[in-house]
């Protein structure tokens, strides 16, 4: 594994299945009456948030302190882009403090890498911009390996994947390997042009095999988005029975001010997954979202609380999927030797 | 003793042509060839040019000095220092400071700072409107009737966007033979455009700034300068489709003229996939297919010149996230080395082309008297001697600009400006400033 995760591309195929596995085996310590480990005792990990999110920021925290972390929140709102200390004067003052992580949620693509030139530790990009969320992509493959069985904990999976080569995780006694994502279809539906998360998604399910499928209005996908490794659309209605995972993004009210689509109501219609739809997928299928949601745009609640949606799974899965990326790029693997 | 002055350059080869001297007297060419050296007597000092290939003094179109007003980043003195040391001898300095080069003060102002600082000529730019608002005409007369002399106009960094205006300003400047140099960008397509809308754009999460962008713009003012007989000059021409809309509104015989940057020559938009800002300018990095196209178009003509867009930013403007950086890089102390690898290492351009492209158009197109003139008998002394052969890389520490932000630093390149002469002084030797 590279020493920091900036992007999904920093992972190859048994970089990310060993993050899958290892999470499979940190979130047998969730379900403990104790759920802490003494793997990263001493090490500090900062949270570094220029943004608003106190989901992700939250899940990084309870992640870090189950592996026994000091945690630092270090919430730079505002002193971001337009005023206040520089990025690189935050890094220094990091680095000072002897950070070993430093998980960087920035409204800049690329924030992230600067940070990386600037400190010693590992960097953990929480999401940058409109770039990317590759923990959000790690815990949304995560989710769909356990719903379709193909974890190493469920005894379900089907061999597909290779697996990885490594022994690590011997300290949380990790048995089989989980596969990976072969032949799942996934339908990425919203407002590709500004998520981080349908990049990091496309980068990694890729990665680990599945074939995504990008439904969007055409003013919400990036220009040569068809060199990206997935296939595009603008049919909702025809993409649902061929999928295996559904994942709704949010869509912002201020696209609507910038002529991105002409009305909220419009693209509820055109793009919402509403019960009339759900009623065209097939039985297996699931509704994914990263959250937060707004139910009756994208998303219907009654969609958002059918047992298809995995959104409350996706939150605790977070919590180890953050536990496995920290674990085995901080060494835990090593020192728990 | 010496004679002041009295120069013989031996052994230089004009235009990349086989090896003469060339003798300078009283700041004019007195003579070239074997009886140069009888032409200016034994008291001339001597300059053994041998290998040297003798260019008449480049000639920058758009160049940011930003004095007044931005002195952290560079000064006219520090700018036109960095300029002798890449072989020019007159500058063209943008009108984007702080005061805006707006008025006749303010252009007489930078024009007297050249003067002092003595390494090149400094033709300060007047901008098209008052305060680059946008809004309402700058005094074009006054500032052309001032000591500057100014006959380039432009709001550089910002486009007039505002078709009504620009035509007004494209058929005002007839009175005295001015030029509007337009900075293309659709505004409202570019709303906080990051680097060019393409595949890479797509994958960095970056906003896009799109070609169609630049080509509107240029295509509009095409017809506009058409429309009313006047000369469009366009600043930094950046995509292949703007090269198509030149070619064809110059098969038309329209009055439009238009250069190209040395890094829109040599880089593209895959740079930006470091987030390093460095790489962050205005119009952004393209395509290797953009690259190619405006090779090809500064080879036939189709773009005139070669202007740097030299735009120096202090270290704490580059060292931040992509996002929150300037735009810009630094130029004139790499543009001619950048021009042989490009475009003479590539069988482009001969040395004679480069020439053409880096002096003598942009004087015409400027109108600048005394500059862009052939190495003849009678011509002003303005000459660059460079020596194509070494090649070092890029060291940012050793240029003479305020500024450090040149997104060469590094990579290797070919050539060494060894001498520059204005009117028959040297500003430059053995590549050190004099």
């Amino acid at each position: 594994m590279n020493r920091h995760l900036i992007s999904a591309a920093d992972l190859s195929r048994d970089d990310a299945l060993l993050v899958l596995d290892t999470a499979d085996e940190l979130a047998r310590i969730s379900d403990r009456p104790i759920k802490k480990l003494p793997t990263l005792r001493g090490r500090t990990v900062v949270n570094l948030f220029f943004e608003d999110s106190t989901r992700t920021r939250i899940s990084f925290e309870a992640a870090a302190k189950r592996l026994s972390a000091d945690v630092i929140n270090f919430s730079a709102k505002g002193s971001s882009v337009a005023k206040g200390e520089s990025l690189k004067d935050t890094a220094l003052t990091l680095e000072a403090m002897g950070a070993d992580a430093v998980v960087i949620r920035h409204n800049a693509s690329g924030a992230p890498h600067r940070l990386a030139e600037w400190v010693h530790g590992s960097v953990i990009n929480a999401g940058d911009g409109a770039h990317e969320h590759p923990t959000q992509a790690l815990l949304d493959a995560f989710t769909i390996r356990r719903r379709f069985g193909r974890s190493s904990g469920s005894g379900t999976g089907n061999g597909g994947g290779t697996g990885s080569g490594s022994a690590t995780g011997n300290g949380t006694g990790r048995g089989g390997r989980g596969a990976a994502l072969d032949g799942l279809r996934v339908t990425i539906v919203g407002d590709i042009l500004h998520s981080r998360v349908a990049r990091s998604n496309v980068i990694l399910l890729h990665t680990l095999g599945a074939e995504v499928l990008l439904i969007a209005p055409p003013t919400l996908l990036p220009v040569a988005v068809d060199t990206w490794p997935c296939s595009i659309d603008y049919d909702l209605d025809a993409a649902l029975p061929k999928s295996d995972v559904v994942m709704m993004l949010r869509v912002q009210q201020e696209r609507m001010n910038a002529a991105y689509f002409p009305s909220v109501r419009e693209y509820s219609r055109r793009y919402g997954l509403d019960a009339a739809r759900m009623a065209q997928l097939p039985e297996r299928t699931i509704v994914m979202h990263p959250g937060p949601m707004n139910r009756g745009v994208e998303i219907a609640a009654g969609v958002a609380d059918s047992p298809r949606s995995t959104v409350v799974e996706q939150v605790a899965n977070g919590v180890s999927v953050r536990m496995a990326v920290l674990y085995l790029l901080l060494g835990g693997a090593e020192d728990d030797q | 003793m010496t004679a002041a002055g009295t120069w013989l350059i031996s052994g230089a080869r004009p235009l990349g042509g086989d090896p003469t001297d060339i003798g300078i007297r009283d700041g004019l060419v007195a003579a070239l060839g074997p009886g140069a050296a009888a032409e200016v007597g034994p008291g001339a000092q001597a300059l053994d040019a041998a290998g040297l290939i003798a260019l008449p003094g480049l000639v920058d179109l758009h160049t940011h000095l930003r004095e007044p007003g931005r002195e952290d980043a560079e000064t006219v003195e520090t700018g036109t220092m960095a300029a002798a040391l890449g072989g020019f001898t007159a500058v063209h300095a943008m009108a984007n400071t702080e005061p805006v080069a707006d008025t006749a003060g303010v252009v007489e102002q930078i024009w007297r700072l050249g003067r002092q600082a003595g390494h090149c000529d400094v033709l300060p730019v007047g901008a098209v409107t008052a305060g680059l608002a946008g809004k309402q005409l700058a005094e074009l007369g006054a500032m052309a009737d001032s000591a500057a002399r100014v006959r380039v106009f432009s709001d550089d960094g910002r486009c007039v966007s505002d078709a009504v205006l620009m035509r007004r300003a494209l058929e005002y400047v007839k009175a005295f033979d001015g030029v509007i140099a337009q900075h293309a960008q659709e505004p409202r397509l570019t709303d906080g455009a990051q680097m060019n809308e393409g595949e890479v754009s797509g994958r960095l999460g970056l906003a896009g700034w799109p070609a169609v962008a630049e080509e509107a713009i240029i295509a509009r003012d095409c017809l506009l300068a058409a429309h009313v007989g006047s000369a469009l000059h366009v600043c930094h021409v950046s995509t292949a489709g703007s090269v198509d809309i030149l070619r064809w509104a110059k098969s038309k015989g329209w009055r439009v003229t238009a250069e190209v940057t040395p890094h829109h020559l040599l880089l593209t938009d895959e740079l930006v996939a470091s987030y390093d800002p460095v790489y962050k300018v205005n119009p952004p990095l393209r395509t290797a297919a953009d690259v190619a196209a405006l090779r090809a178009a500064l080879a036939d003509g189709t773009i005139d010149c070669v202007a740097t867009d030299h735009a120096p930013h202090p270290l704490e403007d580059k060292e931040t996230e992509w996002a929150a950086a300037a735009f810009g890089m630094t130029g004139l102390e790499t543009a001619l080395r950048v021009v042989q690898e490009a475009m003479v290492e590539t069988g482009l351009l001969d040395w004679a082309g480069v020439a053409d492209r880096m002096s003598a158009r942009p004087a015409a197109i400027g109108r600048v008297s005394g500059h862009g003139q052939p190495l003849t008998a009678g011509s002003p002394a303005g000459l660059t001697l460079y020596d194509p052969e070494p090649r070092e890389a890029i060291d940012p520490a050793a240029h003479a600009s305020r500024s450090r932000n040149t997104p060469f630093a590094g990579q290797m390149l070919p050539g060494r400006v060894v001498a520059t002469f204005l009117r028959g002084c040297p500003t430059v030797l053995d590549g050190k400033l004099i």
